[in-house]
């Protein structure tokens, strides 16, 4: 039977040399190499209860008077989109699990890409020839970031529509072109008629160009084949590992199977954007505490922490919110996008490398590492500042000037000890060597 | 095996356990953790058997090397350049063929025009003229026996839907005013009326520290000081709320004197 279909289609396509090679191919195995894996699968769930979604969901903004069966919204005036939503959630059977599904692989999605994108970072897999994928990967990151707000916002929500205001009033923040581009974005002046269909739209569309992306990103990779960590035998010229058929692709359907069997068991036991308790979307209401999801609360917090700073140019205005709503965020993601290059033409270092370092051999990249982190993570105190402020007793300007100094202390002191506790590790592991 | 053979055995009844919760709607939970023990147990399966039956040697290999060789590289630049040649022949074509395909692409960048109408007027309009009516959001007119401390939300009459030009009103002690100048008439009887969409991104500010007269935003925390004219007392937000005068009519109904002393919301490049 096998022996019949590999003879069909060698003599169609020649593909017996092919497939010859790819199932003798050796792939190295370490845990940390499975993040990517894992943000392939959450992204395969991801599509497939997108899918079920989409055969419910209606993107209009058109108002209606809710009669569903959710008591507490009966009567209530919304959009025909957040109805959509809330039959999804209490009328279609499994709708709610499905969405709950959504939501869940799409935050393991957004998280394993940045567990795995660390992973690259602190171990030098990023350098030559591996640039290249580092470049793509960042992409797909801004792309899974932006596809999740699209996803975010369209059920309508008052939540998420606190997050489209702020997200229009960034864009409208741009020097000389804001104003078209905000209007061009969301059709006019937030609230639009316009918003949800063409959230919607994206939404939809933006996936196809992350699948087209991700193959590269995955045919590169089989080219490149993997880096190994170091060990015995791994050296620039050999490679370690398993076959491809049929151990490791044994293990990675059923590390496949495992992840999805998690994302189901989260989507089951634990309630995520209970979309029904927030409300429509309601332009002059807000919710209190309200704050985004968390990989995008450190935009939130930069927003919070920069101080107010209108500038006046010749009778026109740079709002405050530019700096760190526009201007912080490219800088951050130039620096993230040209980081290969970046550390190849600091330390010179051009060669080609197919081991990888442990991160305390390179103590400059790893305390800059942790610095970049303690930095984000300054700013998702800050992103939640008002809910800290009740947590911790304080004051909300008491909280906002310590963390407007610790935005800047934090990340060089964490640094500072980063890098000395990798000399030390470095020293010591040479010691033992 | 035995973990694998378990795992398995796991797998099936809760597939089976799956299909019987759908069928009778059993709710998400029972889904969930149907789906999860079905789908994670045939993972854990797989895992296990890869561990146990399919004990694999390491195997190291040759890397190879992924760039071609010289000779390779010379040959593909050679056919390359011998086909440039034959296009650089003509120049005039080639030049002609970029300016279509030049104009074409300009053609349909263009189309995104058609996503927004202009912005600059709109930016600047609020449905507020002198005379318009004060209403509740249920349309009701505002008289002007409310009491000190109070907040409430209101619009233009005939538009409790206008989002650009919904408005706070709050009732403060007179006395206590310290309004910018050319302002003095705008407050009568220290009823106080700000554009309600904060300056910084465009959040409803909706929280009202009466002990104090501060206007918060609930979205970074904003503070206005509302005795002088919601001036910027702390967080991002730049300047001011714009404030909408008042007066107090025959009928001791609340209307505006005029448009709002700024445009309302978020601050953008083309103000003048
Ligand atoms: S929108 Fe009000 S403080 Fe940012």
């Amino acid at each position: 039977m096998i022996s019949r279909l590999a003879r069909w289609f060698d003599s169609r396509l020649g593909a017996a040399s092919f497939a010859r090679k790819s199932i003798d191919k050796v792939f190295p195995d370490h845990w940390s190499f499975m993040l990517g894996e894992v943000a392939l699968f959450s992204f395969i769930v991801l599509v497939g209860s997108g899918i079920f979604l989409a055969l419910f969901f209606n993107a209009s903004e058109t108002k209606v008077v809710y009669e569903g069966s959710y008591h507490a919204l009966k009567g209530v005036q919304m959009s025909a989109a957040y109805r959509s939503a809330l039959e999804i959630s209490f009328d279609v059977r499994a709708g709610l699990f499905m969405r709950q599904l959504h939501h869940w692989a799409a935050l393991i999605f957004l998280g394993a890409i940045m567990a795995h994108m660390l992973r690259i970072f602190f171990t030098g897999a990023f350098r030559r020839p591996r640039e290249i994928n580092w470049v793509i990967g960042v992409t797909l990151l801004l792309l899974a970031i932006f596809n999740d707000f699209t996803g975010y916002s369209v059920p309508d929500d008052l939540l998420s529509g606190t997050g489209l205001r702020i997200a229009y009033s960034v864009l409208l923040s741009i020097p000389f072109i804001g104003d078209w581009l905000a209007f061009i974005m969301f059709g006019g002046n937030v609230p639009t008629q316009v918003t949800i269909s063409r959230l919607y739209g994206l939404h939809v569309v933006i996936p196809f160009i992350i699948l087209a992306i991700l193959t590269i990103h995955l045919m590169i990779l089989w080219r490149q084949k993997h880096t190994n960590c170091p060990g015995p035998g791994r050296s620039n010229q050999r490679i370690v590992g398993s076959r491809l058929w049929p151990v490791y692709s044994t293990k990675f359907v059923g590390l496949f199977f495992l992840v999805f069997g998690a994302i189901s068991a989260l989507a089951g036991l634990i309630e995520i954007n209970p979309i029904w308790l927030y409300g429509p979307f309601n332009a002059d209401s807000v919710s209190s505490g309200s704050q985004p999801d968390w990989y995008i609360i450190w935009l939130e917090g930069a927003l919070r922490l920069f101080p107010s700073s209108d500038l006046s140019i010749a009778g026109h205005t740079v709002p405050g919110l530019f700096f760190p709503g526009v201007l912080m965020p490219l800088f951050m993601f130039g620096i993230i996008y040209f980081w290969p290059y970046i550390e190849a033409k600091v330390t010179g270092d051009h060669s080609v490398h197919h081991v990888l370092q442990p991160p305390a051999s390179n103590p400059v990249r790893t305390a800059i590492g942790f610095g970049a982190l303690t930095y984000l993570l300054v700013l998702v105190v800050a992103g939640s500042q008002d809910v800290a402020a009740v947590a911790a007793s304080t004051q909300v300007d008491t909280l906002r000037t310590a963390l407007r100094i610790l935005v800047f202390v934090a990340p060089v002191a964490v640094g500072l000890t980063a890098y000395f506790i990798s000399r030390l590790v470095r020293k010591s592991d040479a010691g033992a060597a | 095996m035995i973990k694998a053979v378990c795992s398995l055995v796991v797998s099936i009844a809760a597939a089976a356990a799956f299909l019987v919760f759908y069928w009778n709607d059993m709710g998400t939970a029972s889904l969930g953790v149907s789906l999860a023990l079905a789908v994670a147990g045939a993972g854990a399966g797989l895992v296990f058997w890869a561990h146990d039956l399919m004990r694999d040697e390491e195997i190291s290999e040759d890397r190879g090397s992924l760039a071609s060789t010289e000779e390779e590289i010379e040959t593909f630049l050679e056919s390359f350049t011998t086909g440039e040649k034959k296009i650089a022949r003509r120049k005039v074509l080639g030049w002609m063929i970029g300016s279509a395909a030049g104009l074409l692409g300009l053609g349909s960048i263009s189309l995104i025009r058609s996503l927004g109408r202009s912005p600059l007027p709109v930016l600047f309009q609020t449905v507020w003229r002198p005379g318009t009516r004060l209403v509740t959001p249920d349309g009701n007119p505002v008289p002007a026996t409310i009491e000190q401390g109070t907040m409430m939300t209101v619009f233009p009459e005939g538009n409790v839907n206008a989002t650009a030009s919904q408005t706070i009103l709050i009732r403060v002690d007179e006395s206590k005013l310290r309004l910018p100048p050319g302002r003095s008439n705008w407050a009568p009887g220290g009823f106080l009326a700000f554009s309600k969409i904060c300056t910084h991104a465009g959040c409803p500010v909706a929280q009202f520290e009466k002990t104090v007269n501060i206007l918060l935003c609930p979205c970074h925390q904003s503070a206005f000081d509302v005795l002088r004219g919601a001036a910027v007392v702390g967080g991002p937000a730049g300047r001011p709320l714009p404030q909408l005068p008042l007066y107090v009519d025959s009928d001791g109904f609340l209307r505006a004197r005029g448009d709002f002393s700024q445009h309302p919301g978020p601050e953008f490049w083309n103000r003048s």
